[in-house]
């Protein structure tokens, strides 16, 4: 019984990795209305510039507000530099422009500070918490703490802000945004700040777990998107939810079923999500559209 | 307007078939070799100059790897401006991408030996890029020499007499270890994580093969895929086993990741043995070097970051050339320093090749006696004869200490110990 | 005149996927189009003679990867749906031919491209099934899943897929009577391909199906108030795209020999869906353009910048939407039509 609590703990340590990710992607969603496929690298990119700060001799918590804030006025620049001139064009125009976005993040990366792995400080204390044979790593605690911080602040801005106000009405229908006053250029490239800033805090999080290179969020994005459909793509409540639930069946499968084992557990995400599309496509949060013609 | 564009692509079609030529790729551009060399193929190469082409993943999720082509062309830079180039001919080495893909390490195999006309494929990386590829350069019969993957069937293989690898396979990686178990821990339960590849495979198939007949045991193996975020989830499950020893079969990211799990976890204490791809020194110090402690690695080559080698001649000679034809490059690297190596090997072979052709070459890495090279352990040589296709087949254990590697035994020849490797 | 054109296009509220299909040209360009198609077949026909076999292999692979892309183009140009997990279907279709060669002595290698399409067009129907219930979005990330997916369980079921060794097979070899090189006969057999499967799409597309993926992209719920039957042509639009990517993996495994898990990450689907978006999404010409582009541009980019081609080749993909939304056959058709217009 301890074994399988242990890896309910561990299954909750990676779902909140993906839920971190998860969120920033909810939050794209919620402003712009596209999935960016180029949000796991934008973090891993912020990651370097906190890297880089505190490589340069600042102290960690001066990095990463310096980091925070770089990150968000990038992610407003990407919107109006690369984005702006295909807004409005076809969803997949849009995918596009952001697979071209991964694409050159991640060479970037690697051109700017190679492909070894970086010594990444990790904010947390090490050390281990034991209770009743099962272990948690305060660091993993630290994680989980951060992603529940984030969540809340996000399900404020959505729910009591007038940005987020003006954020789902561009999101809904932009048109109809633009006659009532909202500056909807303005709230798409709040919307990839503030995403490119969450995915910040993700890359800080994660980055001395998975250890820091240009690949680090690869792996991390088809999981943080299964955690996303699962949870709803227009709740974060529902992204930490749906990350969490996505960890747990991840690791409980590849360490439980024999079938699958730890080389198809990568079959997880895709399962679920199928299976929600299938059955509750708004995910276990989310509001149902009913589409106009 | 469509008639247009269907037409234009017609014409250019046209034009560029036109000027091509079909028979104008066949010729050579080297001198034609006298002597017993005659009649052999000197493509390639002139009395003056060698040019070679190497395939790398300089893009895509492998792209770690495109450093070693950096520590090549700065070997060769040297010995250009220092040396006069290897006997007397300047070494010209091109670099093309493949994106770790297989189909498009052969589309630039076939730019390089037709195009550039080049004397060897002097590297190919990674298994499958190089088995894609080897068919057609043994049927153009061009040297494809010293590729950049462990896989032991370079060796095995006797259909392929153009190819040959350099690095130790893995299957003699695997067999160190169990020579050092066998010693050590007689009655080890081991646990394995390993890379689902043929990496991978290959070194824990080399080790299980190796353990038949002893006392030791693997008693749990869990894999994982590069496209994996984490190795942490397969840790946990390799700690249910209690086993005494875990041998980490991975690539560096997972390296680190696997090294901090063991020590995070107080509760299992297994001898960790972890493989030399990931044994450097970049791999262990963001997990801390307090953390790493007595794990045991082997390896062949010295680590640019390891304070034992700080004086050493060699690697003195490599920073400051490194520094001077490489100047954007860490030399720190330890790919880098690969690079190096692999290039002076093959300045070696060239210098041992008693005709400057392709079947010289051919000959001359399939009968390397005791030949030192450059940043090569002390101990460390190339060795290989016609029915040997392995040229380093020796690594020397080490177990980390303090804040470096600390090499310990012998030089351990895999040969001597387990006999030849046969296909 | 154009200028009006491109204004009204603007306007237009914009199709969920792709844009229209360009408007039918004049009379006479319906009779020069088959001239001009029979002079390019012409000069396909006459390359290989003249080009060194480097060249001809590197247009034999595109066309391979046009064929896939004309799959991947009748289900994401003309029925609006995003795949992002194409190369899988590809890699069914290579593997089914490899494993075929690999375990059969003697199988004729001609024999392997139906049973290598067929295998594809079933697993396309069997994911056709749930996939009519996704839409947009969703479904790039079902396909994108599916494509990850992939590599392990190749890698799982060893015995017949080589594991992660992948498979080495024999290409097959230039009969006496033709008098070719090994180069030249595996180009003829993949251009044979090429055209067949673009006739075929071609007729497709001028049925009632052609009609009804159209009515499909352009508005989904209208389309089905008239009377579509969504749900079994989008189903039907999975199958055949993955029947085209299926054959033509085949023909890559003819022409390269080798299969193994790490040809087909999910690297090979999204460039395949770049190329075709960047060729000209619903276009005649669009995957032949786009294969061009999958096969030529990462060495321009390397080229280009020696130490980062992916920086070249992502920045490449971002401009070309921006120079060219319609992608290339767009852009040529909208240049070639200012040329009159300037004289």
């Amino acid at each position: 019984m301890a074994g399988f609590l242990q890896q309910v703990v561990e299954g909750l340590g990676a779902g909140a990795i993906y839920a971190s990710l998860a969120l920033a992607l909810v939050l794209i969603y919620q402003f712009t209305g596209i999935v960016n496929f180029a949000q796991g690298e934008l973090a891993m990119f912020s990651t370097y510039i906190a890297w880089q700060c505190v490589a340069a001799g600042l102290p960690f918590w001066l990095a990463l507000v310096l980091t925070l804030v770089v990150s968000f006025a990038g992610g407003m620049l990407i919107e109006r530099v690369i984005i702006r001139p295909v807004e409005g064009a076809p969803e997949l125009t849009l995918v596009i422009v952001t697979v071209g976005l991964f694409i050159f993040v991640n060479a970037a990366a690697g051109w700017i500070w190679t492909f070894l792995i970086k010594d990444f400080p990790n904010p947390f204390p090490g050390g281990v918490l034991e209770a009743g044979g099962i272990h948690v790593s305060i660091s993993t605690l630290g994680v989980l703490g951060v992603v529940a911080v984030v969540m809340g602040l996000l399900y404020l801005l959505f729910r009591y802000t007038k940005i987020g106000l003006g954020m789902r009405a561009v999101a809904t229908n932009p048109s109809s945004a633009r006659l009532v006053g909202i500056r909807v250029g303005w709230m798409l490239a709040l919307g990839w700040g503030l995403a490119a800033t969450v995915g910040a805090v993700s890359g800080v999080l994660v980055a001395p777990v998975l250890f820091l290179e240009p690949n680090m969020m690869g792996g991390v994005l088809i999981y943080a998107f299964a955690a996303a459909t699962l949870g709803g793509f227009d709740s974060p409540l529902g992204a930490v939810v749906g990350g969490l639930i996505v960890g747990v069946a991840e690791t409980l499968a590849g360490a439980y079923i024999g079938v699958i084992g730890s080389d198809l557990k990568v079959g997880v995400p895709l399962v679920i999500i199928v299976v929600v599309l299938l059955l509750r496509p708004q995910g276990l949060f989310g509001r149902a559209v009913v589409e106009r013609a | 307007m469509r008639v247009s564009a269907i037409g234009c692509t017609a014409l250019l079609l046209l034009a560029v078939a036109a000027c091509g030529g079909r028979d104008s790729g066949g010729g050579t551009t080297g001198t034609a070799a006298s002597g017993q060399c005659q009649g052999q193929q000197t493509t390639g190469i002139t009395d003056t100059s060698i040019k070679l082409g190497g395939i790398y993943p300089l893009s895509g999720p492998a792209s770690a790897y495109g450093d070693i082509p950096k520590g090549i062309k700065a070997y060769f830079d040297y010995v250009n401006a220092e040396k006069g180039g290897i006997k007397g001919r300047k070494v010209e080495f091109v670099v093309r991408d493949d994106g770790y893909q297989p189909p498009k390490a052969v589309e630039e195999a076939r730019r390089l030996v037709e195009q550039e006309q080049v004397f060897a494929l002097f590297q190919t990386l990674g298994t499958p890029s190089t088995t894609a590829t080897w068919d057609y350069t043994n049927q153009q019969k061009v040297p494809q020499v010293f590729v950049a993957t462990g896989a032991s069937q370079w060796g095995t293989d006797t259909a392929h007499p153009w190819t040959i690898g350099w690095q130790p396979n893995y299957i003699s990686e695997a067999r160190v270890y169990a020579q050092y178990l066998k010693t050590e821990k007689p009655e080890a339960k081991v646990a394995v994580l390993y890379q689902n590849d043929d990496f991978g495979k290959d070194l824990l198939g080399g080790f299980t093969q190796a353990i038949e007949g002893t006392q030791i045991k693997v008693v749990a193996e869990q894999s994982y895929e590069v496209s994996d975020p984490s190795v942490d989830p397969q840790m946990r499950n390799l700690a249910e086993s209690k086993a005494d020893v875990l041998l980490n079969i991975t690539t560096p990211k997972f390296g680190s990741q696997a090294l901090a799990a063991d020590a995070k976890n107080t509760s299992w204490n297994p001898l960790h043995i972890v493989n030399n791809v990931a044994a450097s020194i970049t791999v262990l110090k963001p997990v801390g070097f307090e953390n790493v402690q007595g794990v045991v690695s082997s390896s062949y080559y010295k680590d640019p970051n390891d304070p034992t080698w700080a004086n050493d001649p060699e690697m003195m000679l490599y920073r400051q050339k490194m520094q001077q034809y490489a100047p954007g490059a860490d030399p720190n690297i330890p790919y880098h320093t690969f690079g190096w190596a692999v290039a002076s090997s093959f300045h070696k072979a060239m210098e041992a090749a008693t005709c400057m052709t392709r079947e010289g070459l051919r000959d001359a890495v399939r009968n390397l006696k005791g030949v030192k090279v450059d940043m090569l352990l002390p101990g460390v040589t190339l060795d290989t004869s016609q029915s040997d296709g392995f040229p380093i087949e020796s690594m020397q254990l080490m177990q980390f200490k303090g804040e470096r590697w600390e090499l310990f035994g012998e030089v351990i020849d895999t040969r001597k110990e387990f006999g030849p490797l046969t296909g | 005149m154009s200028e009006t054109d491109s204004a009204q296009v603007k306007r237009a509220p914009a199709p969920p996927a792709a844009p229209r299909r360009p408007a039918p040209a004049g009379p006479l360009a319906g009779r020069w189009r088959w001239v001009a198609i029979a002079l390019l077949l012409a000069a396909a026909c006459y390359a290989p003679f003249q080009l060194v076999p480097f060249h001809v292999f590197q247009l034999t692979m595109v066309l391979v990867y046009a064929v896939a892309l004309l799959g991947l183009n009748l289900l994401v140009g003309h029925a609006g749906q995003i795949s992002l997990g194409h190369g899988a279907f590809f890699a069914v279709g290579a593997y089914t031919t490899a494993i075929l060669l690999d375990h059969w002595d003697g199988m004729p290698y001609p024999v392997t491209l139906p049973l290598a399409a067929g295998v594809a067009f079933l697993l396309g129907l069997a994911f056709g099934v749930p996939a009519m219930r996704l839409r947009g979005l969703y479904l790039a990330l079902v396909t994108l899943a599916m494509a990850i997916f992939l590599a392990p369980l190749l890698k799982r079921f060893e015995e017949l897929t080589g594991g992660s060794m992948g498979l080495t097979l024999a290409k097959p070899a230039p009969p006496a009577w033709s008098g070719l090189a090994p180069d030249q006969w595996l180009y003829f057999l993949t251009l044979v391909v090429a055209v067949a499967a673009f006739l075929l799409a071609h007729s497709l597309l001028r049925s009632r199906v052609g009609r009804a993926l159209h009515a499909l992209r352009d508005n989904e719920i209208a389309a089905e108030v008239m009377g579509v039957r969504l749900s079994s042509y989008k189903t039907l639009a999975f199958a055949w795209s993955a029947m085209f990517a299926g054959a033509a993996g085949c023909v890559y495994t003819w022409v390269i020999g080798f299969v193994s898990p790490d040809s087909f990450t999910v690297n090979l689907s999204i460039t395949m869906l770049a190329g075709l978006v960047v060729g000209g999404l619903g276009t005649l010409f669009g995957p032949l353009l786009g294969a061009l582009f999958v096969m030529f541009v990462p060495s321009i980019s390397q080229d280009i910048n020696d130490a980062a081609p992916g920086v070249i080749f992502g920045l490449l993909i971002i401009a070309v939407m921006y120079v060219a939304p319609t992608g290339l056959a767009g852009l040529a058709e909208r240049l070639i039509k200012k040329i009159p217009r300037k004289e």
